[in-house]
């Protein structure tokens, strides 16, 4: 290394470009460009399928990039594999742990791996495992397995960490604890990039929310922005399924469409009046209120919407090939009907 | 060389920790030389009075086989289907040191059991002959035969599979390699398809190497090097860490 060499301006901790990752016919990321930076929390979003795990083993340097580029800290995970594994941290969707090993045991071996390892005991009690030295793997539970593959993640003190789903399958106290920690990550300056189902984790813990699905970029933003964006002269409600939209609808001169049994969307400014004029109308029909939103919409909201309407999108272009296909097919069948006949 | 001390002696304690492992690698080996030395019911080579004489080379060599096949191969097939292989991909332990982990694991392993054996066999009034100084080169080619051939199923197989698989062909092995039942009881072919196995070269090399009067071994260390070569470059080709 030289160290007399002009430092390049810091660049973001994680960056993808234009990534696309093919298996065999399949295209699992398509095009897929977005950044993380230090000392914020990015979640990735999508539905199964979309591309998330795709992603995250391509920076973590587990597969390669069919074209496009990822680049970590400013290397290429692939071809600086070694160069990048003592910086960044790596939380997997399950397993990665013997399953014979106790906890004290194998933060301590993880610790080895590195030059300038956090301390295994500190670590252990930042988790939660304290108590759990004499357990074994196998027999801890989900929650517990979690909280340690977080430690291990943790243990080199890494630049960027990758975590994917951290808080799948735990208990709510497990949960709290993992976003706790998560949350000081970023204020250490760390870059966490963290792939979740869980839209109210993201919603409360991220500052940046990618969301993709089919391998592309469907939005990249902040959640406060995604959520306050473009849809936001809408007033939701709840209340019992079947209402007589029409009728409510006359009643606040707007349209009201229910969305899923007992939730409601009314096209309307959400201004005190119109609010006003729901209850009293509800009020009227004995009707009770479950929930109302004004304004924002819940980042579930925004996702759906989203992912909904790529879905929509997806089906329609597969119905138009199908259509083509149906019309070739009927073009081969005439033609060897003809050859048949000869 | 911390990184490496401390993967090894992981290794060692969780295959330590594994009864069942245990009970592979050492358990039956010894069980087989002292019950089969004291009680005079399997058949003996020519030339061979005392039953221990002929045992001790042959559950050696299956002490190798159990450590390098068996241990290696159940314990890496599982490690690899619970993803702590790709876990540890992404640490900077790198596949080197893993390796080399594994290697120092078996041999260390094989060093426990030779000396239970070797000490149980002495007990049974042992009287070693042969060429002694040439036993470390058998064990470590007959190491590197069974790990590899270990690997290649850890590598290539479901954890479970490897489990069967591993354990089906140290029953196998143990009787066709001539470890505890001489090839001069069994049909020429049987015997002949016996000594081409690894386990039938090594326990052929191990009884040139153990007990005066036992056939020439050169063509068994051949076969045994061939081996040796063969099955840790399958491994090294078709092992897949996911």
């Amino acid at each position: 290394m030289t160290s007399d060499a002009p430092r390049p301006a810091p660049s973001p901790a994680v960056e993808v470009a234009d990534l696309t990752i093919r298996y065999g016919d399949h295209v699992a990321v398509d095009g897929l460009s977005f950044t993380a930076e230090r000392g914020q929390i990015t979640a990735l979003l999508g539905p199964n399928g979309a591309g998330k795990t795709s992603t995250v083993e391509t920076l973590e340097g587990y597969r390669r990039a069919t074209s496009g580029a990822v680049r970590v800290l400013g290397l290429d995970p692939w071809s600086h594999h070694a160069e990048l594994v003592g910086r960044i941290g790596v939380m997997l969707q399950s397993g990665g742990v013997y399953s014979g090993i106790r906890p004290a045991e194998v933060v301590r071996l993880f610790a080895s791996y590195y030059a300038d390892p956090a301390d295994p005991d500190e670590l252990l009690a930042r988790v939660g495992l304290s108590d759990r030295r004499r357990s074994t793997w196998r027999s801890m539970s989900g929650g517990e397995q979690q909280r340690l593959s977080l430690a291990l993640a943790l243990v080199g003190r890494p630049q960027v960490a990758f975590l994917d789903e951290p808080t799948a399958g735990i208990d709510p106290a497990g949960r709290q604890l993992i976003r706790r920690i998560v949350a000081d990550l970023r204020d250490e300056g760390v870059a966490v990039l963290l792939t979740t189902h869980d839209l109210d984790e993201a919603e409360k813990l991220a500052d940046r929310v990618v969301i993709i699905d089919h391998g592309h970029l469907l939005a990249d933003a902040s959640p406060s922005e995604l959520m306050a964006s473009s849809h936001g002269d809408e007033l939701h409600f709840g209340a019992p399924g079947g209402l007589d939209g029409a009728a409510l609808g006359a009643h606040l001169s707007a349209s009201v469409t229910e969305e899923s049994p007992g939730e409601y969307r009314v096209a309307a400014a959400p201004t005190p009046a119109t609010v006003a004029a729901l209850t009293a109308w509800l009020a009227e029909h004995d009707l009770p209120l479950a929930d109302l939103r004004a304004g924002r919409q819940s980042l579930e909201d925004v996702f759906l919407r989203l992912t909904r309407s790529a879905a929509e999108a997806d089906a329609a272009l597969a119905a138009e090939r199908a259509s083509e296909a149906g019309s070739r097919r009927r073009r081969q069948s005439r033609r060897a009907r003809r050859g048949s006949a000869r | 060389m911390r990184a490496f001390a401390a993967q090894t002696r992981t290794e060692l304690v969780l295959s330590l920790r594994n009864g069942e492992q245990l009970l592979v690698s050492i358990v039956i080996p010894l069980l087989l030389l002292v019950f089969f030395s004291l009680v005079d019911v399997l058949p003996l080579p020519e030339g061979v009075s005392d039953g221990v004489d002929f045992l001790t080379p042959g559950v050696l060599a299956l002490a190798v086989m159990s450590s390098a096949m068996v241990s290696l191969g159940i314990g890496t097939g599982f490690e690899r289907q619970y993803k702590v292989l790709k876990r540890l991909g992404a640490t900077p332990l790198g596949r080197g040191r893993w390796v080399g982990a594994k290697i120092a694991m078996v041999l260390a392993l094989i060093a426990i059991q030779v000396v239970v054996l070797v000490v149980a066999a002495f007990a049974l009034s042992w009287a070693p002959g042969g060429t002694p100084a040439l036993v470390p080169v058998a064990v470590l080619l007959g190491t590197a035969a069974f790990a590899g051939l270990g690997l290649l199923m850890a590598g290539t197989l479901r954890g479970t599979l490897t489990l069967a698989l591993a354990n089906g062909l140290y029953l196998v092995l143990l009787l066709l390699g001539g470890m505890i039942i001489p090839f001069s009881e069994m049909p020429s072919w049987l015997a002949t398809l016996g000594e081409l196995t690894p386990a039938g070269a090594l326990s052929t090399v191990m009884q040139s190497c153990l007990r005066d009067g036992a056939p020439a071994a050169g063509t068994a260390w051949a076969v045994l090097a061939v081996w040796a070569v063969a099955l840790p470059a399958a491994a090294i080709r078709l092992f897949r860490w996911e």
